[in-house]
């Protein structure tokens, strides 16, 4: 079966790329699976979502936390660009727990979205929110 | 010692310590430019990405109408951004940029537009306080290291300015001044027109795969969300390659300076040693004068009075 070429990008560095049997990302109409053969889409992602990967060598799946950005699909290629993304492997669980604590106590847009950026760290490293 | 070779040793180490510090600064640099090309380097896929996503929307023609693809005629206001450096050392790094800014705006003038300068980095801005010229807003303190965070804020400011009304002060045009890294060797200051955008394809080779035909994307929500959430994405993400480019320059230039200055205070320890030597010599030679001298005449005075 063919295989999603998958490539998670940021301004700063290319996070993560690979083969993929499935990508799973978060559109602001919700979520879309992509597997391969997927039509072309491009899509904007929610700020503050987790994009989950699952790679071809039947490792085990990829999560990390976007805000903003979007994703593209053409002929199995898969280009998911975050303006900001991080590897759940990469975060740090205590200190994204205390963001979270500080953060849910906040009210307004602006504190929304900080909020489920917090929670999308969270759930990007494994944790129960 | 005589006051001459005194002084002239006194230089010697001054020089010495001179040499030594701009050497330092040139193997920081040196150290530096690799990071700053890997982060260039590193920068390519969400930039080439961007670009062929927008590509995509274009071709499928709607941004048409978009008020970021269209030319606005009802403000003569340009804004021109000059990307020059924090600190100096950097031979004509600044100077380039600046000179280059100035021929652009003297020709926007000729065309009978008001440009209006906002500087990135601490020399621009200090060029243009000196001169007391105006301009309309500044951001120092990362040129040699931008973040992305950088890039994100004065693309937001840009793009602001530029959907802004005429009456209060909207920009009809958006011009980036920024020094390329070419190679190791050269770096040139260039002018590049940020809005109305003129979508650039991606410096790599152009796309193998799709043999230069977009496939039709669906979009998710809708073609226009996606082109109004993605513009100002490829905008921050041209800024940010700008920068990432100058503070490859930036390195690259302090580098060639510090080593052109060092190359210089050692050639001025040579001569200044040759002059030492020379200087030493004519000491020595005079006290030897002197003793004979003083001999010759003590033997003759003896002589005479046996």
């Amino acid at each position: 079966m063919a295989k999603l070429r998958v490539e998670l990008v940021s301004p700063e560095r290319e996070i993560w790329a690979g083969e993929a049997d499935m990508v799973v990302a978060k559109t602001i109409e919700g979520e879309l699976g992509i597997m391969p053969g997927h039509a072309p889409v491009l899509g904007v992602m929610v700020d503050g979502s987790v994009v989950r990967i699952k790679p071809a060598d039947g490792g085990e799946t990829i999560a990390a936390m976007v805000s903003g950005g979007f994703f593209s699909v053409a002929s199995n290629e898969v280009s998911v660009l975050a303006e900001y993304a991080q590897l759940g492997g990469e975060v740090d669980v205590k200190a994204a727990r205390e963001e979270y604590q500080r953060v849910s106590a906040l009210e307004g847009d602006e504190a929304a979205a900080a909020q489920r950026r917090a929670r999308a760290r969270l759930r990007a490293a494994g944790q129960e929110v | 010692m005589g006051a001459k070779l005194r002084g002239i040793r006194g230089r010697i180490n001054s020089t010495k310590s001179m040499a030594k510090i701009t050497r330092a600064q040139e193997l920081i640099a040196s150290s530096r430019i690799v990071k700053a090309q890997q982060r260039v380097k590193e920068s390519g896929p969400y930039a080439r990405q961007i670009t062929r996503a927008i590509s995509a929307l274009v071709s499928h023609n709607v941004g048409v109408g978009h008020p970021l693809l269209t030319e606005r005629t009802d403000s003569k206001r340009v804004a021109v951004l000059l990307i020059t450096s924090d600190r100096g050392f950097c031979g004509g790094y600044n100077v380039n940029v600046i000179r280059e800014a100035e021929g652009l705006m003297a020709m926007l003038r000729d065309q009978g537009k008001e440009p209006v300068p906002y500087i990135v980095g601490r020399k621009g801005v200090g060029w243009y306080r000196f001169r007391e010229r105006e301009y309309a807003d500044d951001w120092t303190g990362f040129s040699d290291r931008p973040r992305f965070e950088n890039a994100e804020t004065i693309g937001r400011t840009l793009v602001q300015e530029f959907g802004r009304p005429a009456e209060d002060g909207g920009v009809a045009e958006i011009h980036i001044v920024f020094t390329e890294f070419v190679s190791m060797l050269t770096q040139t200051a260039q002018v590049r027109r940020l809005l109305p955008l003129e979508i650039e394809e991606a410096d790599e080779a152009p796309e193998e795969q799709t043999g230069g035909v977009l496939p039709a994307y669906d979009f998710e929500p809708s073609a226009d969300a996606v082109l109004d959430a993605l513009l100002p994405s490829y905008i921050e993400s041209r800024i940010w390659h700008m920068l990432l480019q100058s503070a490859a320059s930036e390195h690259a230039q302090r580098r060639r300076a510090m080593k052109s200055a060092t190359d210089n205070a050692n050639d001025v320890i040579e001569t200044l040693t040759r002059v030492a030597n020379q200087a030493r010599q004519a000491e020595i030679t005079q006290e030897i004068s002197e003793i004979v001298g003083g001999a010759n005449a003590l033997a003759e005075t003896s002589a005479g009075s046996e």
